[in-house]
C-alpha cells in the first residue's frame, strides 16, 4: 500500500477515426494501477484492445478519453515532445521483432536510449557495457544485429531497455517470434531483472503460460478488463499490494 | 555529440548503399565538376590576360595610324558607297606621324605623358657568327620604349646620352640571343660587335646590355624555341639614319601616374584630328590598354553568369536527385524511424538525422566534383598552354552551394520522417 503508483490509469478511452461512420472505440474505459516492482501480464485475444493499451502505456499514444499518470506524470496533456522524453526517460521498450538498429552494433544500440538523453559518451559506453554484462551479451558487444540469433537480438533489446533505468519495462510478445527454449532463457532474464534488480515490468502477450508466471495476470476482451488475478509469480507472504484492484 | 554521432550514421547509412549514394551525388559531381572546370580555365586565361596586358602596361596608350572607313556620301541620287579600304590603302611618307606631331603632343599635355615610346623599325634580321644565329628584329627605340614595354635588364646598361643623340650603333639584345650566339654567356656578349644582317645589308652592332625576354603568352607560335625572334634595339637616332625615315606609323605614351588613360586617349585623339582632317585615307586612332582590361573582364564576367545559370540548373536536378532518394530511404527505414522515436527520439532529433544525410551526401558529391573539376581544369588549362590557377573562390562557393543544396533538398524528407506516428512506423513491414 506504501509502494509508489508506477502506471495509474483512470477511464482510459481509446477511440479511432474519429467523428465517422466507422468509429471505433479501441479501448472502453480501462482502470489499470501497477506499483512499483511488480511483474504483470496483460493478456488478451487479438483486437482486445492489447495493442492500444500498450501504446498508451509506452506513451506512444495519447487517451482519448481519461487519465494516465506514468511514474506521476500525466501523460494525457504531454505534448509531443515530452511524450518522446517521458519514452526516453519511464519506459523502456522490448519488442517481439527486437527492433535493432541495423548496421549498428550492439554496443551502439544500448547506448542509442541514452545518447537521445543527452548522456556523455564515457558514461553512456561504461553503462552498455555493464548492461550488456548482465543479459550475458557482454562477449558480442561489437556484433552487428545481423550477426546474432534471435535470442541474442532480444537480449541486447532489453539492455537497450533498461539503458535510462526506466520505471517500466515494457515488454511486447518478446518471446513471440523464438523457440521455446531461448523464450524460456529471455523471460528467465525478466524474472532475474525482476527480482534481483526490483523492475516494474509490464509483459504483453497471448500465450497463458507466460502470463502464469508472472504476479499478476489482467485479461483484455473488447477493449476493457474483464479479469484480474494473481499469477503463480505472486509472493503469498503479502499478497495485499495487488489486491487492491 | 549527436551531431557527430548523426555525421556516423550518415556515412554507415551511404557505404550501405554505395552504388545508389553515388548515383545520386552524380548530378552534383557533375554541376560542381563543371562549374569548378570553367572557372579554372576562365580563371587562367583572365589572369594571364590581364598578366600580359599589366606586362604592356595597363598605362599605356597605343597611336597608331588607321586606315578611314568607308564612308558614306550623300549624292542627289541617294547613297554611294565608296569602296571599302580594306587595309590595301598604302601608306604614303606624307600619311605618316612626324616628329614634330609628336613633339607638338608632348608640348599640348606636358602633365599627362609620362615617356614617349616611338620605334623605328629597320627590319627583320639575323645575327651571324659561324654557324651561330640569332632571329632578331633590329628596332630603333627611345628611352621611353624601354618604359613602356617594361624591359627589364639582365646586365649591361641602356643606352647613353651621347649614344643617343650621335645615333651610335650599339644594341641592347634579348638574353635568348646571347643564348644562341654566345652560349648563355652574358659577359662576353657584352665585350662583343655582332654583325646583323637586314635584306641584303650588314651592320656591326656593339652590344651593351642585355634584357630578359618575356614570351608573349597571348600569341601561339609554332616557331621553335630557337628560332623565335626577339628584338635587338638600337638607338632611335641610329635607325633613322639606316631607314632615312623621321616619321612613325604608330608610337606609344606612357601616361603619367594618375592619368585616366582612357580619358587621355580621346584626347589624343581630338589632337591628331586637325592634322589629318584632309587625309582621305587615314585618321590616327588611339586605345588604352586599360580599356581592353576592361573589356575582358566584363567579358569573362557575363561568361562566368552564364555558366552560374547552367550550373544552378545542374545542381537542381541533382538536388532533386538527392530529395528523391532521402525519401526512398526514409521509407526503407520507417521501422528504424519509430524504433527510435520509441527509445525517446524527439522530433527534431530525427530530421536533424536526415539533414545531415542530406547535407553529407552533398558534400561527398561536392568533394568529388571538385576534384573531378580541379583535374579536368587543370588538363584543360595545360592544353591551352596556359598556367591552371584554381579558383579558391569558386572551391569554397561549391562546398557551401552544395550544403545548402543539402540542407535545402533535404529538409522536406527529413520533415516527413520526423512527423512519423511513432505506432505506424513501428508496425511499418
Amino acid at each position: 500500500m506504501d509502494k509508489k503508483k508506477i502506471i495509474d490509469m483512470k477511464g482510459i478511452v481509446k477511440k479511432f477515426f474519429i467523428g465517422t461512420p466507422n468509429e471505433l472505440a479501441a479501448l472502453g474505459g480501462v482502470d489499470i494501477d501497477v506499483y512499483e516492482g511488480e511483474f504483470v501480464s496483460i493478456v488478451g485475444a487479438s483486437g482486445s484492445g492489447k495493442s492500444t493499451l500498450m501504446n498508451i502505456i509506452g506513451s506512444l499514444d495519447r487517451p482519448t478519453e481519461g487519465t494516465y499518470y506514468l511514474d506521476g506524470i500525466n501523460v494525457t496533456e504531454s505534448k509531443d515532445d515530452e511524450l518522446s522524453r517521458i519514452r526516453n526517460k519511464k519506459v523502456g521498450f522490448v519488442f517481439q521483432t527486437y527492433n535493432l538498429i541495423a548496421k549498428t552494433n550492439a554496443l551502439k544500440n544500448v547506448e542509442m536510449p541514452m545518447l537521445y538523453a543527452g548522456m556523455n559518451s564515457r558514461k553512456r559506453v561504461e553503462r552498455a557495457k555493464e548492461l550488456l554484462e548482465i543479459v550475458g551479451m557482454g562477449e558480442r558487444m561489437r556484433h552487428l544485429p545481423e550477426e546474432l540469433s534471435g535470442g541474442q537480438k532480444q537480449r541486447v533489446a532489453i539492455a537497450r531497455a533498461m539503458a535510462n533505468d526506466p520505471a517500466i519495462i515494457l515488454a511486447d510478445e518478446p518471446t513471440g517470434a523464438l523457440d521455446s527454449q531461448t523464450g524460456r532463457m529471455v523471460m528467465d532474464i525478466f524474472h532475474k531483472l525482476h527480482k534481483e534488480q526490483g523492475k516494474t515490468i509490464v509483459l504483453i502477450t497471448h500465450s497463458p503460460e507466460l502470463a502464469e508466471e508472472t504476479e499478476r495476470i489482467i485479461t483484455l476482451k473488447d477493449g476493457l478488463v474483464i479479469n484480474e488475478r494473481k499469477g503463480a509469480g505472486a509472493p503469498s507472504s503479502d499478497d495485499k499490494e495487488v489486491s487492491n484492484a | 555529440m549527436m551531431f557527430l554521432e548523426n555525421v556516423r550514421l550518415a556515412f554507415s547509412s551511404l557505404l550501405a548503399n554505395k552504388m545508389r549514394a553515388l548515383l545520386t551525388m552524380l548530378g552534383i559531381i557533375i554541376g560542381i565538376a563543371s562549374v569548378i572546370a570553367i572557372m579554372t580555365v576562365g580563371n587562367s586565361l583572365t589572369e594571364q590576360v590581364t598578366d600580359s596586358m599589366s606586362s604592356l602596361g595597363a598605362n599605356n596608350i597605343n597611336v597608331y595610324l588607321q586606315p578611314k572607313e568607308t564612308e558614306t556620301e550623300i549624292t542627289e541620287e541617294g547613297y554611294i558607297f565608296e569602296a571599302p579600304s580594306d587595309g590595301q590603302v598604302s601608306v604614303q611618307d606624307t600619311d605618316l606621324i612626324s616628329t614634330e606631331m609628336i613633339k607638338n603632343l608632348c608640348d599640348t599635355y606636358p602633365d599627362d605623358i609620362y615617356a614617349i615610346s616611338a620605334t623605328n623599325s629597320v627590319g627583320q634580321g639575323q645575327i651571324l657568327d659561324g654557324r651561330k644565329y640569332a632571329n632578331v628584329s633590329l628596332t630603333g627605340a627611345s628611352t621611353g620604349e624601354f618604359i613602356a614595354s617594361n624591359i627589364k635588364l639582365e646586365d649591361g646598361r641602356f643606352f647613353s646620352e651621347a649614344e643617343m643623340d650621335k645615333g651610335l650603333l650599339v644594341g641592347i639584345c634579348s638574353d635568348k640571343t646571347v643564348n644562341n650566339m654566345f652560349d648563355g654567356d652574358i659577359k662576353k656578349a657584352l665585350e662583343s660587335t655582332v654583325n646583323v644582317y637586314v635584306g641584303d645589308k650588314f651592320y656591326q652592332v656593339a652590344i651593351v646590355g642585355v634584357y630578359k625576354y618575356e614570351r608573349n603568352n597571348m600569341m601561339f607560335s609554332l616557331t621553335a624555341e630557337k628560332d623565335i625572334s626577339t628584338t635587338l634595339y638600337i638607338p632611335l637616332k641610329a635607325a633613322k639614319e639606316l631607314t632615312h625615315s623621321e616619321s612613325y606609323s604608330n608610337f606609344t605614351i606612357v601616361t603619367a601616374a594618375g592619368v585616366d588613360a582612357d580619358q587621355f586617349a580621346k584626347n589624343v585623339e581630338g589632337f591628331f584630328k586637325p592634322y589629318y582632317r584632309n587625309n582621305r585615307n587615314f585618321s590616327v586612332a588611339a586605345f588604352s590598354l586599360a580599356s581592353v582590361v576592361e573589356t575582358m573582364s566584363t567579358m569573362m564576367g557575363s561568361i562566368t553568369k552564364a555558366i552560374a545559370i547552367v550550373a544552378g540548373i545542374a545542381l537542381l536536378v541533382g538536388g532533386i536527385g538527392v530529395m528523391n532518394i532521402m525519401l526512398v530511404s526514409i521509407t526503407e527505414r520507417t521501422r528504424e524511424i519509430g524504433t527510435r522515436k520509441a527509445l525517446g527520439a524527439p522530433n527534431s532529433s530525427i530530421r536533424m538525422q536526415f539533414i545531415v544525410e542530406a547535407v553529407v551526401i552533398c558534400i561527398i558529391g561536392g568533394i568529388i566534383g571538385i576534384i573531378i573539376g580541379v583535374t579536368a581544369g587543370v588538363l584543360l588549362a595545360n592544353a591551352l598552354g596556359t598556367p591552371a590557377v584554381p579558383s579558391i573562390f569558386s572551391i569554397v562557393l561549391s562546398l557551401s552551394f552544395s550544403m545548402a543544396i543539402g540542407v535545402f533538398f533535404g529538409y522536406y524528407p527529413a520533415n516527413k520522417a520526423a512527423r512519423m506516428d511513432p505506432i505506424e512506423a513501428l508496425r511499418y513491414e
